[in-house]
């Protein structure tokens, strides 16, 4: 079983497995997700998708499909608000000039799938049905998918105002970071490795198709959808349909996974335009096929990586570049990629360069750690190699070269404390690290592989209000969309703090017009940043309890104390006065003053960034090419486990995707440029019988900038497996692959060429 | 073409329902029987969040066509709970936090529960191979595997 996580006799909540609040209607089929609200005159919306990878749209001719008997609207691009070309406009991350063309094409369809027109029928069937009479006029146009292809000088090219060093290119953007010198750090090394890595775009595979419901009455329009932020629904909606904010009331249903994918809109502007035409409540759901097609995968990847170091492990240089492919817009994680390939060690000399650039595929969405991955991929891969030419263990030239306090990142930052030294020396120290592999037996190989990581964790906009109710329970709302127990964490914190049991604390997810501001749900960012504005509402929750004691008791508010969850006086009172429970001081707060409950609204910063560790065992099969996970441990400073089953579930499920990018996911295309796995028979995931139990041990280096101390914790976990994993298969098979997924053909292939010779 | 009538029980309460001939089993539990509980991952059959039961059978219900429900008896996630009492594997799924985002949850519970009925002792390999056909994109299985298996321990102490 898991790692236990350290004592904290002072804790009564924090740091307790308790039940989620949320809990109990998600295993009786209660929870509504996006897709399981209806609402009375409710109509249907669906999708035309082009069937080309590349073509300008001449003409679009609805008036077949608007003529089926059950339809009552179609649109096209034509009804979204514009964003010129020109000029950039920006919500967070995404440019508006690129969502108004992903939500549905404008000059060109740019993949096979890129939303064309959309109608709005009585049924789904119907719907359909009007798409199919819908007459486009398609100009094809060359193509292009890989991100290598995209690069070469004679590529199609298809953004005409996107220049590169002045000429017409794909490359749509650049970042580069560095440190020193790194010329003269590989003059300095003993051992110089550079290798070249490629990676297949992959999908986040969530399990919940998007799905939206929208209803505008009266101009003012109420969507119900499932997203990693209501906020960023009701932005985007506003931008996208030209309605103010304040007449978007955007409501968060549960969220059925999202790793990043829901950061951003598909159907909720169609759904809402729709609606806006038809003056009725129109729902939209994504096939599993479309989400495929039409949702953003990450990056697919070409890496370069070239590591410097000395006899004795010191890394002297190292030198990464990133390719990444962005699909239909601008938007790669080179950032992800860039920053993080190196940010775990300390290294004098460092450059780092990452290239965003677009093709002929669904557009790029975040996905879990966005481009760190890729970046740590290369990047570890080699660390394997320069540890094995030096003669060392891997660990220790990790651990030899860690990042710690005071160390210099090439992205940036100097670290304050962090946790990166004890992941290493616990897998060191570790059974899983300690226990010999299987001898192989009946042609079967073993070998063991290990990687590090690192992901910068994010802070931002976070709001959150809490009420006392008049029996003297609590009712805590934030702004996030909660996709893996965050309102757990909330309760937790909330209780602690006011000294009662967390059942007597609710935690719900407002929606747009009922709490502030709060910025997605991602980043790892969540439990960080509502930790803070849940603590500082609470802190000032038990400053009015104390005045209104102070009040009843008629002595100074500064002589009352806060303890166990209740007011007791202090210095020269104490023990004058009988405690008051804050079920009293709830019951008289009529007479005391008014209602009790506080809000806060902040810009978290001070996330710091997150480190990991993982050891990986598998088990390969010459015969059929099946390299199997065996063992696998993940070692990890999280700062602080606020509610430690869900953080250790947060490092499993981020190390069971890791294993699934490294062994079998990956999108396939046809000869035209049609994704040919959309599905989950061919699009391989993970299953149950692929995997072994996935240890998760908690490390507690508690960040100094949060008064609990957490980190993030939900993306480091994606970080090291893909490493971890394709280290293991080399120690098994003596054999190195410098691409994913390692799959049974590949694998098969590689055995037999390998015997051949 | 005119709507086809199919009597059938569902969580152990007659049910009647009108639907065409060409619609899922899932569409009309979903539809108009309202029990949203089964969830649509895929409409494929390859992610087991519709995962009910027919005459005690695991299937997706996905896969299986509405009037083929003439006279059966079919058990959902909504007839898991009995009264205000969750089942065992409810319970422990959220003791042990064997739920993330819990899209997956319901038809992971489902063939769990249908595992249990048959076989009250299974190994992890077992456990593993049945659930095989029931995709949780967020947990890496872990908890869900040791939730049922500690599930199954508890009911077999309880029935001694």
């Amino acid at each position: 079983m898991n790692a236990p996580v350290s004592e904290r006799s002072d804790n009564k909540w924090i740091g307790q497995r308790t039940v989620r609040p949320d809990g109990a209607e998600k295993v009786t089929g209660r929870a509504a997700y996006a897709a399981d609200t209806t609402m009375p005159g409710m109509i249907w919306g669906k999708v035309l998708r082009s069937p080309h990878p590349h073509a300008r749209i001449r003409s679009i001719d609805t008036s077949k499909a608007e003529k089926l008997p059950g339809v009552k609207a179609v649109m096209t691009a034509k009804d979204i608000v514009d964003f010129p070309l020109d000029k950039s406009v920006m919500l967070g991350i995404q440019d508006m000039r690129w969502m108004c063309r992903n939500v549905m094409a404008r000059e060109k369809a740019l993949f096979a799938g890129h939303p064309v027109a959309a109608v709005a029928a009585m049924s789904e069937k119907i719907a359909d049905e009007a798409c199919k009479l819908i007459e486009v006029d398609y100009e094809v146009l060359p193509w292009v998918i890989d991100v290598e292809e995209a690069m070469k000088p004679d590529a199609p090219i298809l953004h005409d105002f996107i220049k590169f060093e002045g000429k017409p290119s794909n490359i749509a953007g650049k970042i580069e970071h560095k440190l020193g010198d790194v010329e003269k750090g590989f003059a300095e090394a003993d051992v110089v490795i550079e290798r070249s890595f490629r990676t297949k775009p992959v999908h986040q595979g969530y399990i919940e198709p998007h799905a939206c419901l929208v209803s505008v009455s009266d101009g003012k329009a109420t969507v119900w959808s499932s997203s990693q932020g209501q906020f960023m629904v009701r932005a985007m909606s506003a931008y996208l349909t030209g309605l103010p904010q304040n007449d978007i009331r955007a409501i968060p249903a549960e969220i059925g996974g999202g790793f990043g994918g829901k950061t951003i809109i598909y159907l909720e502007p169609l759904a809402l335009i729709l609606s806006r035409k038809t003056g009725r409540p129109v729902k939209m759901a994504m096939t599993r096929e479309e989400v495929f097609r039409a949702s953003g995968p990450t990056s697919g990847s070409y890496s370069k990586v070239k590591i410097g170091a000395k006899k004795d492990g010191t890394i002297v240089a190292a030198q990464g570049t990133f390719c990444l492919q962005a699909g239909a817009l601008p938007g790669s994680p080179i950032r992800g990629a860039a920053g993080c390939a190196f940010a775990p060690y300390n290294i004098a000399n460092v450059h780092s360069v990452g290239f965003d650039v677009v093709s002929n595929r669904s557009k790029v969405a975040a996905y879990r750690a966005p481009g760190a991955p890729l970046g740590c991929y290369a990047t570890e891969c080699v660390l394997d190699e320069v540890a094995e030419a030096l003669k060392m263990d891997p660990l220790k030239l990790r651990l030899k070269n860690a990042a710690r306090e005071g160390t210099k990142a090439a992205h940036g930052p100097v670290f304050p404390r962090i946790g990166f030294v004890e992941t290493i020396e616990g897998a060191v120290n570790h059974d899983h690290y300690k226990t010999p592999l299987p001898k192989a037996t009946n042609g079967r190989l073993y070998g063991r592989g290990i990687a590090s990581g690192f992901w910068f964790n994010a802070g931002g906009e976070s709001s959150a209000q809490v009420n006392i109710n008049e029996d003297g329970t609590v009712v805590v709302i934030t702004g996030h969309p909660d996709i893996g127990g965050s309102r757990a964490s909330t309760a937790n914190i909330v209780a602690e703090l006011l000294g009662i049991d967390y059942r007597k604390v609710s935690v719900l997810i407002g929606d747009t017009s009922v709490i502030g501001f709060s910025n997605l749900t991602g980043g790892s960012r969540v439990t960080y940043a509502s930790a803070m504005v849940a603590t500082q509402s609470t802190e000032q929750v038990i400053t009015t309890l104390k005045e209104r004691a102070a009040k009843i008791w008629k002595i100074d508010p500064d002589a009352v104390v806060w303890e166990n969850g209740e007011a007791r006086p202090a210095g020269d009172n104490a023990g004058k006065f009988e405690p008051l429970t804050l079920a009293q001081l709830a019951a008289q707060a009529t007479a005391t003053g008014g209602p009790i409950g506080a809000g806060k609204q902040l810009n978290t910063t001070g996330a710091e960034g997150g480190f990991a560790t993982h050891v990986c065992d598998v088990e390969v099969d010459p015969e059929l090419g099946i390299a199997r996970v065996i063992r696998y441990t993940s070692l990890q400073d999280v700062g602080r486990a606020i509610h430690p089953g869900y953080v250790e579930g947060q490092m499993q499920g981020g190390a069971s995707q890791g294993i699934g990018w490294a062994l079998s996911e990956e999108y396939i295309y046809d000869k035209n440029g049609k994704l040919d796995n959309a599905g989950f028979l061919d699009y391989r995931m993970p299953v149950t019988s692929d995997l072994p139990m996935l240890d998760a041990v908690i490390i507690e280096v508690p960040n100094p900038k949060h008064p609990q101390g957490v980190r993030g914790v939900g993306e480091v976990p994606i970080v090291p497996p893909l490493a971890a994993v394709s280290n293991a298969v080399y120690n098994a098979l003596g054999t190195r692959f410098y691409s994913l997924p390692m799959s049974p053909p590949k694998v098969l292939e590689a055995l037999q060429a390998k015997s051949k010779a | 073409m005119a709507k086809l009538h199919v009597s059938t029980t569902i969580n152990g309460e007659p049910h009647e329902f009108l639907c065409d001939a060409e619609q899922s089993l899932l569409d009309v539990l979903r539809g108009p029987l309202g029990l949203t509980g089964s969830k649509e991952g895929c409409a494929s059959g390859d992610c087991g969040a519709c995962s009910v039961t027919v005459d005690g059978r695991l299937v997706c219900s996905c896969l299986v066509l509405a009037p083929e429900a003439e006279g059966k008896s079919i058990n959902t996630i909504e007839g898991m709970a009995t009264s205000d009492q969750l089942h065992p594997l409810q319970q422990k799924f959220l003791e042990m936090a064997a739920l993330q985002c819990g899209i997956c949850t319901p038809g992971v519970l489902m063939a769990a529960k249908s595992l249990l009925d048959r076989n009250p002792d299974p190994t992890e390999h077992e456990v593993r191979f049945w659930l095989a056909g029931n995709l949780c994109r967020c947990t890496g299985y872990d908890k869900i595997v040791r939730a049922v298996m500690e599930t199954a321990k508890d009911m077999r102490e309880a029935v001694r």
